[in-house]
C-alpha cells in the first residue's frame, strides 16, 4: 500500500516537473512548428536566474515567500528577455525555410548561449536549496515527502488551469487555436501572425525559464542542465502529441507514473520505460495521444 | 694604400668568423628547447568544474613550481632533467573520435614529448591503443577503470593514481568496520561504466567481507538525471541500513539536495565515495555522519607531510580553495613522469628517448601530496596507494568541513595482487590482501 502510495506521489511530482518543463516546448510547436532545441537554454537561465535571486535574498536576509517570488520574477523576466531578442533578433529570419533548417538555427543558438551562461555565471556550480529547505517536509508511515514538492504539483496544475482557461476563454488563445489550425488561414481572416509568433515565442521562454526556476532548489545548477531536459521535454511532446498543451498534460503524467512505478518495482527498466511509453504511443498514435487528424492541403 | 679588392675578402673572413663565433656563443649560451607536454582534461561541459579545472589547476601549480626549481625536495630540480617544461591545454570535452584526434594532434603535430590527462574511462579506453601505436609517452591521472592495463600488457602508457577498484573495496573496508551489524544495503548508482563498475566491486567487496549482508536496492538513473524523487522514496522505504553511491559533483549535489529535504540521511549512513570533491562547495549541506571518499588518500584523507603542506598552501594562494582530489590525481602523474625522466637522464647522462623514459618509469615509488605511490600493477604501469575513507562534520566554529574517524587502509588491503584481474581478485574472496 504504502509503495503504491509512493508510486503516486514520486509520479506525480516527476510528471510535475515534465510538464513544467515541457509546455513551453510544445506551445512554440504548435503555433509556429518550430521544434524549438534553445528550449533548454530557457530552463538553463531560468535555474541560473533563480539561483542568482536565491543569493540576493538569503543574503539579503528576507522571507522565503518574498525570496521564492523574486526567484520566479527573476527567471520569467529573463525568459521574456531572451525570447524577444532571439525571436525578433534571429528566429524571425528563418521563418519560411525549411524545418531542418530551423531546428539547425535553434540548435546553433543553444550552443551559443551555452557558453554565454560560462561568461555570466562562470563554470562552477550554484546552489539554490534554501526555498526547499524552508519548505520543510511532512512524514506518512515510513515515507517522508518534501512540502516543497508538493508545492511543485501544485504549480504545475495552476500552469496547466491558466492555459487550458487563457486558450479556451480569452481572446488571444482564441486567435491562438486559430493560427495553430491552419496559419495561412489566419492570416487572411486578418490575425497578425508575426506577432502571435512573437507573444507565443516569449510566452513559450518564459515558461521554460519558470521550469528551471522552479526545479533550481531541487537540482544542483550547473552548466549542460538545459541538454538533458530538452531531450526528456521531447519524449514527453512527442507521446502527448506535438503542440497540445492536454497532449503535454497526460504525456507528463503517462511517464512520469510509469517511471515512477520502475524505479519502485522493476529499476531496471526505468530509463527505459520513458522511451518505451513513447514508443508504443507512436505505435498507434503515430502523431501522438493529442493531435487532431490534420486536413490534406492542395 | 690599401688595395680594396685585397681588402675585401679579408674582411669578408673576419665577419663570417666573427658571425660564427657569434653563432657558436649563441648556441652555446641558448637554454635546451623545452620539454613540451600535453596536459589534457575536461575544461567545458559538466565535468570540467569538479575534475577538469582542478586537474589542470593541479599541473598548471606544479608545473610552475618544477620549471622555477622551488618544488620541495626531491623535486626541487628545473623542470625534467634540468629542462623547463611547456605546457599545452587541451579539452578532453567531446566525442570520443574527437579526443583521440586530439591525442593525435597533440603528439603528431605538435610533437609534444609525453602527454599527461583524461579523466574519462571512455577517453583512457579509447587513447590507449593510439598512445601504444604512436609509441607516445602518456600518463593517466584520473580515469578510473581496471581494464587499462588488465586487457593487454602497455609499454607507453602509464597511470600512477590507483584504479576504482581501491575505492570501491576501501569504502566497503570502511562500512563493515564502522557497522559490524550490517544486514541490508543498498546502492545509487549512474548509470554508465563509472557507476555501474564502482556498484560492482563495492557489492563484491561486501559479500566478501560482510556475507550475512544482503543486497537492497540497486539503482542506476540516468547520468545528470537530475531529479531523485521516486529513488529516495524507494530508500526511505526498504530496510537498508546503508547506501553506497558513486554519483559525482552535479549528480552528487543534487541528490544530497533532495535526500536532506525528506531525511533520507537520518534513516541510514550514506557512503559518497567522490564526496571529497564536493565538501568545498557544499559545507554545511553536506549532511553530517555522511561516509566521504575521495579516490585516494586526498584532500583531508591525505596524510601530513611536507609536501601536502607545500602543495594545499601553493594551491589556495593561487585559487583561494582547498585542493581536491583531482588536483592531487594530477600532481601525482606530472612528479611520476619527473621522477621517471630525471631517472632516465641520470642514467644517460643526456636527454633520454621516449623509450628510455617509458623503461624507467616502470616500477618506479615515490612520495606525492598523497603519500607514497609504487607502480606496483601490471608489469610497473600501474599505481597502488594506502587508501582513506573517513565521516564527513561540518565545524560550525570554523565553518569548514572536516572529515573525521579516518581509517587508513595499506595499499596491498585494497588493491588486488600484481597479475590479478581486479573483478577475479573480488569474486576470489580477496586472496593475498594484507591489511595490517
Amino acid at each position: 500500500m504504502l509503495t503504491a502510495f509512493a508510486i503516486l506521489t514520486d509520479g506525480l511530482v516527476y510528471a510535475a516537473y515534465l510538464f513544467l518543463v515541457a509546455v513551453g516546448l510544445t506551445l512554440i510547436f504548435g503555433v509556429m512548428k518550430i521544434l524549438n532545441v534553445t528550449h533548454g537554454s530557457f530552463y538553463a537561465f531560468g535555474a541560473y536566474g533563480a539561483a542568482t535571486a536565491v543569493g540576493i535574498y538569503a543574503n539579503a536576509d528576507w522571507p522565503d515567500a518574498a525570496g521564492f517570488l523574486l526567484m520566479i520574477a527573476l527567471a520569467m523576466a529573463i525568459g521574456l528577455m531572451l525570447g524577444l531578442v532571439l525571436e525578433r533578433g534571429i528566429l524571425r529570419f528563418a521563418y519560411g525555410r525549411d524545418e531542418v533548417v530551423v531546428v539547425l538555427v535553434t540548435y546553433a543558438v543553444f550552443l551559443m548561449l551555452e557558453d554565454v551562461i560560462a561568461l555570466i555565471w562562470g563554470r562552477e556550480s550554484y546552489g539554490a536549496y534554501q526555498p526547499m529547505v524552508a519548505a520543510g517536509n511532512i512524514e506518512i508511515g515510513d515515507l517522508v515527502l518534501s512540502n516543497y514538492d508538493i508545492g511543485l504539483v501544485a504549480i504545475a496544475a495552476l500552469v496547466a488551469g491558466l492555459g487550458y482557461w487563457a486558450l479556451k476563454h480569452t481572446r488571444y488563445g482564441r486567435l491562438l487555436t486559430v493560427v495553430i489550425f491552419d496559419r495561412e488561414t489566419a492570416a487572411a481572416f486578418g490575425i497578425n501572425v508575426k506577432v502571435v509568433y512573437t507573444v507565443t515565442f516569449v510566452i513559450g521562454a518564459m515558461l521554460g525559464a519558470l521550469g528551471g526556476a522552479v526545479m533550481a532548489p531541487k537540482i544542483s545548477v550547473t552548466l549542460g542542465i538545459g541538454v538533458e531536459v530538452i531531450v526528456l521535454a521531447f519524449a514527453v511532446v512527442v507521446t502527448g502529441g506535438l503542440g497540445s498543451i492536454e497532449g503535454a498534460l497526460i504525456g507528463s503524467l503517462i511517464v512520469g507514473l510509469c517511471r515512477a512505478a520502475a524505479v519502485h518495482l522493476v529499476p531496471q527498466i526505468e530509463l527505459f520505460v520513458i522511451y518505451a511509453v513513447m514508443a508504443l504511443v507512436l505505435v498507434f498514435r503515430p502523431y501522438g495521444l493529442f493531435t487532431q487528424a490534420q486536413p490534406r492541403k492542395i | 694604400m690599401i688595395n680594396r679588392i685585397s681588402v675585401l675578402p679579408r674582411v669578408g673572413v673576419l665577419a663570417a668568423a666573427a658571425l660564427a663565433g657569434s653563432v657558436s656563443l649563441a648556441a652555446a649560451q641558448q637554454p635546451a628547447a623545452p620539454i613540451k607536454i600535453g596536459i589534457v582534461s575536461f575544461l567545458s561541459g559538466p565535468a570540467a568544474s569538479p575534475f577538469g579545472v582542478p586537474g589542470r589547476n593541479g599541473a598548471e601549480i606544479v608545473i610552475e613550481a618544477l620549471n622555477a626549481g622551488t618544488a620541495p625536495a626531491p623535486f626541487n630540480t628545473v623542470g625534467l632533467g634540468g629542462t623547463k617544461i611547456e605546457t599545452k591545454y587541451v579539452d578532453e570535452a567531446g566525442s570520443t573520435a574527437q579526443v583521440v584526434t586530439e591525442f593525435r594532434n597533440l603528439v603528431q603535430r605538435d610533437q609534444v614529448d609525453a602527454v599527461v590527462g583524461y579523466i574519462s574511462s571512455g577517453s583512457c579506453l579509447a587513447v590507449t591503443p593510439v598512445a601504444e601505436e604512436l609509441k607516445a609517452l602518456t600518463v593517466y591521472f584520473d580515469c578510473g577503470t581496471p581494464r587499462i592495463f588488465e586487457e593487454t600488457a602497455r609499454k607507453y602508457v602509464f597511470r600512477p593514481p590507483p584504479h576504482a577498484t581501491m575505492d570501491s573495496v576501501g569504502a566497503a573496508r570502511y562500512l563493515v568496520a564502522k557497522h559490524k551489524d550490517i544486514n541490508g544495503f543498498s546502492g545509487l548508482n549512474q548509470n554508465y561504466a563509472w557507476g555501474q563498475d564502482s556498484w560492482r566491486d563495492f557489492a563484491g567487496a561486501m559479500k566478501v567481507l560482510a556475507p550475512k549482508a544482503a543486497v537492497d536496492k540497486e539503482l542506476f538513473p540516468k547520468l545528470f538525471a537530475g531529479e531523485y524523487g521516486a529513488e529516495i522514496s524507494t530508500l526511505l522505504t526498504s530496510k537498508s541500513q546503508a547506501l553506497h553511491t558513486s554519483f559525482w559533483d552535479g549528480d552528487l549535489e543534487s541528490f544530497v539536495y533532495q535526500e536532506q529535504a525528506r531525511g533520507l540521511d537520518r534513516r541510514m549512513p550514506i557512503i559518497y565515495t567522490t564526496g571529497e570533491a564536493s565538501i568545498w562547495r557544499l559545507k554545511d549541506k553536506m549532511p553530517d555522519k555522511s561516509i566521504i571518499g575521495g579516490r585516494g588518500p586526498n584532500g583531508p584523507l591525505a596524510p601530513k607531510s611536507a609536501l601536502n603542506d607545500w602543495f594545499q598552501k601553493i594551491y589556495i594562494d593561487r585559487y583561494g580553495t582547498p585542493p581536491t582530489y583531482p588536483s592531487y590525481q594530477m600532481a601525482l602523474a606530472v612528479l611520476g613522469l619527473k621522477v621517471a625522466w630525471d631517472k632516465a637522464q641520470k642514467a644517460k647522462n643526456g636527454k633520454p628517448t621516449t623509450d628510455e623514459v617509458a623503461k624507467a618509469f616502470e616500477g618506479i615509488e615515490y612520495d606525492g601530496p598523497s603519500g607514497h605511490v609504487k607502480l606496483a600493477l601490471s608489469n610497473g604501469h600501474q599505481g597502488i596507494q594506502e587508501t582513506a575513507y573517513g565521516t564527513y562534520r561540518f565545524n560550525k566554529q570554523t565553518k569548514q568541513p572536516e572529515v573525521v574517524d579516518v581509517v587508513r587502509f595499506p595499499a596491498a588491503c585494497v588493491n588486488p595482487p600484481n597479475g590479478v584481474n581486479a573483478d577475479d581478485w573480488i569474486k576470489g574472496g580477496m586472496q593475498g590482501a594484507k591489511c595490517n
